[in-house]
């Protein structure tokens, strides 16, 4: 076993993912609080409704982690295809998928039937409907070179009026015509035991298993020859060739699998979160969960913290009204959070100049210090800890001097 | 309705849903030949039949103002507010060498999301409708020319010809001017034309505001021709990106994309108006509304193959 290595060389730090994604997220709410004060509102009041909204009680927690768990899978999809290499903005689209798939088993298959075999059932026939969507992306790109992002948008369509279609074909609402009949509670993923937890909130098995799916993912891309082969072909597709591995086979089974994962949100949305279709909605959630991947630095983990977060935005804005904010400030805040993570470069520069800046302005100390003792030793054979302690003597020196 | 009633209404309807994909794609065109790639043509559209909107809507509420003057007004207003929001990308792109998809997607989504807000803030709903866009009007003389007259010349949107000029011009720009030569450059080998002492970046620029000026009039022609109104719920249905699908179905050329966007205005016409004619009757909606899209996936797939694009574009210089 070995031990953790003490001696890092004496440097500046570097900008963690983390701390870059912090500090688009600051700049996203300041962005927000801006265009609440261009309207001439409080901002303070506007967030703290919006953390109101979202967390006072059990029943709005729940609301939170049932709207985060479309945010996560969605989120995990993106990230999955960005591995490879590829941005996959159809995540609506396959949400649509596999919502009218499940919404369509719910309604035909039988009542009686024993429940874990029902969502089995049901999770994997949505899943499927997802993988293939993906699929068609996938193979586009691979055979024929379709940039993804225009195919996805393509199909994002398609479904919208497939789902336009089928609605009224085969599951609508007899006295609401442009929406699906509700379906029964245990034909959904809610579970008497989590609605009387959460005082009737709409959080789900979806969550856990969108936990489970962070775990899969994780392992998927971190521990199996497949994820390995994904993110090589994501890292340098001609270089990944050269090593032997199918570059558009890869493409095909990252898309299938981005899009289960996308129509498993969906599922999770249209058959637990809520319990109807509309015709003529596009799902919003998938743009959203490109924000996800992109602030969770494409991590699992770092995924589901931000899935949180941006729950917390997309429930609590519902409590706004009040105070006169259109709820639209959420999606604002979520946009720029994006346009500054895609614009990481001028973050990271801006803490490796802090960080450099205080290292050398540290360096200068402890030289400072060391001359004082008549230490004739280099910067470079100092320990951390010799080092802190003569920069801050250093610091003490140099005000004493001033 | 006969064969030909029925080709002489569906032409100058999709002459008319044609012309905003066309200001799209030469924006997207400006943009790509100048090596930044722009999957934002749909935001900055949508901001520009925002923008639009708005700016005609105070116009025409004010008593005695002219209808048309209004509706010039809101153009303009439309072009800059949709170059203010293409240099955002600009920046993004060419000075901070951000990832140019990834950029674009997020200026889709704050203009969706601003614009709905700004929209909540100003009529309290999602929505912003105009009194009144432009009215059709046949072109003296043209429109007697037989067979021409009837399906090019007849009920025309004056936008369509100011458009036409545009492109007109932008193909002279492009292809015959040394400026267009150095814009071309600098999607194909930007190193080359920084040592021959062109500015890459300046050019960049130039090609991504030209891009937001020209999809700012696309989105105001949408408005003031056949949508008359902002409409937050569904956006401008996806057009940006079938601007961009017949960018690479035109392979990035000025006659390309306006055979491309033709066929494209055509298939929005057969989905958006086909309940009218008796030929396409028996069809389900749904059918007919992925019908545009359907067709757009299996135009990319017969043209992206041998793809032409510029081979800079989306590489940071």
């Amino acid at each position: 076993m070995k031990g953790k290595v003490i001696s890092k060389p004496l440097e500046a730090r570097k900008a963690s993912p983390l701390i870059v994604s912090l500090s688009a997220v600051f700049l996203g709410i300041a962005a927000g609080c801006l265009f609440i004060l261009c309207i001439g509102k409080n901002p303070f009041a506007g967030f703290e409704r919006i953390l109101f909204g979202a967390l006072s009680n059990t029943r709005r927690v729940g609301n939170t982690l049932g709207m985060s768990t479309q945010l996560i899978l969605i989120g995990l999809s993106v990230a999955f295809a960005f591995k490879t290499g590829l941005f996959n903005i159809g995540a609506s689209g396959q949400m649509l998928m596999g919502g009218i798939t499940g919404s369509m088993l719910a309604y035909y298959l039988p009542m009686d039937m024993p429940r874990v075999i029902y969502l089995a059932i049901v999770i994997v026939a949505s899943m499927a409907a997802g993988a293939v969507w993906g699929f068609i992306s996938g193979f586009l790109k691979a055979k024929f070179n379709v940039h993804e992002v225009v195919s996805t948008i393509m199909l994002n369509w398609t479904a919208y009026w497939i789902v336009y279609d089928f609605i009224p074909r085969f599951i609508v609402d007899p006295t609401i015509s442009v929406k699906s009949k509700p379906i029964e509670t245990a034909h959904t993923l809610r579970a008497d035991w989590i609605t009387d937890l959460t005082g009737f909130s709409t959080m789900n098995y979806g969550f856990f298993l969108a936990i489970i799916m962070c775990i899969v993912i994780w392992f998927v891309l971190e521990k199996t020859t497949l994820g390995f082969n994904l993110k090589a072909v994501g890292a340098n597709k001609f270089c990944a060739e050269y090593a032997g591995i199918k570059v558009n086979r890869s493409i095909m089974v990252s898309m299938a699998i981005a899009g289960a994962l996308a129509s498993l949100a969906g599922l999770t949305y249209y058959c637990g979160y809520s319990n109807i279709m509309e015709m003529g909605k596009m799902p919003n959630e998938g743009f959203d969960g490109i924000a996800v991947a992109l602030l969770g630095n494409c991590s699992p983990i770092g995924i589901f913290f931000s899935a949180i977060f941006f729950g917390i935005l997309k429930m609590g804005r519902g409590s706004l009204a009040a105070t006169g904010i259109p709820t639209e400030i959420a999606d604002t805040i979520i946009a720029t959070i994006i346009y500054f993570t895609a614009t990481n470069v001028i973050l990271a520069n801006f803490w490796n100049g802090l960080f450099k800046s205080r290292f050398e302005r540290n360096e200068a100390r402890c030289r400072a210090a060391m001359d004082a003792h008549g230490d004739k030793r280099s910067l470079e054979a100092l320990s951390h800890d010799e080092f802190n302690a003569y920069a801050k003597e250093g610091k003490a020196l140099m005000k004493e001097g001033k | 309705m006969g064969f030909w009633s029925v080709i002489t209404s569906i032409i100058p309807s999709a002459i008319a849903y044609t012309i905003p994909i066309l200001m799209g794609a030469l924006g997207g065109l400006y943009s790509e030949r100048s090596g930044v790639t722009n999957l934002c043509i749909e935001g900055l559209m949508l901001f520009g039949v925002f923008s639009a909107a708005a700016t005609i809507v105070k116009l025409q509420a004010i008593p005695g103002f002219s209808f048309v003057l209004a509706i010039i007004i809101g153009i303009i207003v439309a072009m800059a507010a949709s170059l203010l929001l293409s240099l955002l990308h600009a920046f993004a792109a060419i000075n901070l060498k951000a990832n140019q998809v990834i950029s674009g997607t997020a200026i889709n989504m704050l203009s969706t999301a601003v614009t709905l807000f700004l929209a909540q803030t100003i009529t309290g709903s999602g929505n912003i409708t105009i009194v009144r866009g432009i009215v059709r009007q046949n072109i003296p003389l043209l429109s007697k020319i037989p067979v021409i007259g009837p399906l090019f010349f007849t009920s025309t949107y004056w936008t369509t010809w100011v458009c036409l000029l545009i492109w007109g011009l932008s193909w002279f720009l492009l292809y015959k001017t040394s400026f267009g030569l150095r814009l071309r450059a600098c999607g194909e080998h930007p190193s080359a034309v920084a040592s021959a002492g062109v500015n890459v970046h300046k050019m960049r620029y130039i090609g991504v505001m030209a891009s937001g000026l020209l999809s700012g009039i696309g989105g105001a022609c949408i408005l003031v021709t056949y949508a008359g109104e902002y409409n937050a719920g569904s956006g401008i249905n996806g057009l940006g990106f079938l601007a961009i699908a017949a960018l690479i179905f035109g392979q990035w050329k000025p006659l390309g994309i306006l055979g491309s966007t033709f066929f494209f205005g055509l298939c929005m016409t057969i989905a958006n108006m086909g309940k009218v004619f008796p030929v396409f009757q028996s069809i389900p909606t749904g059918y007919l509304g992925m019908f545009p899209y359907l067709a757009t996936l299996i135009a990319l797939i017969f043209s992206s193959r041998k793809s032409a694009a510029p081979l800079a574009s989306g590489e940071p210089f």
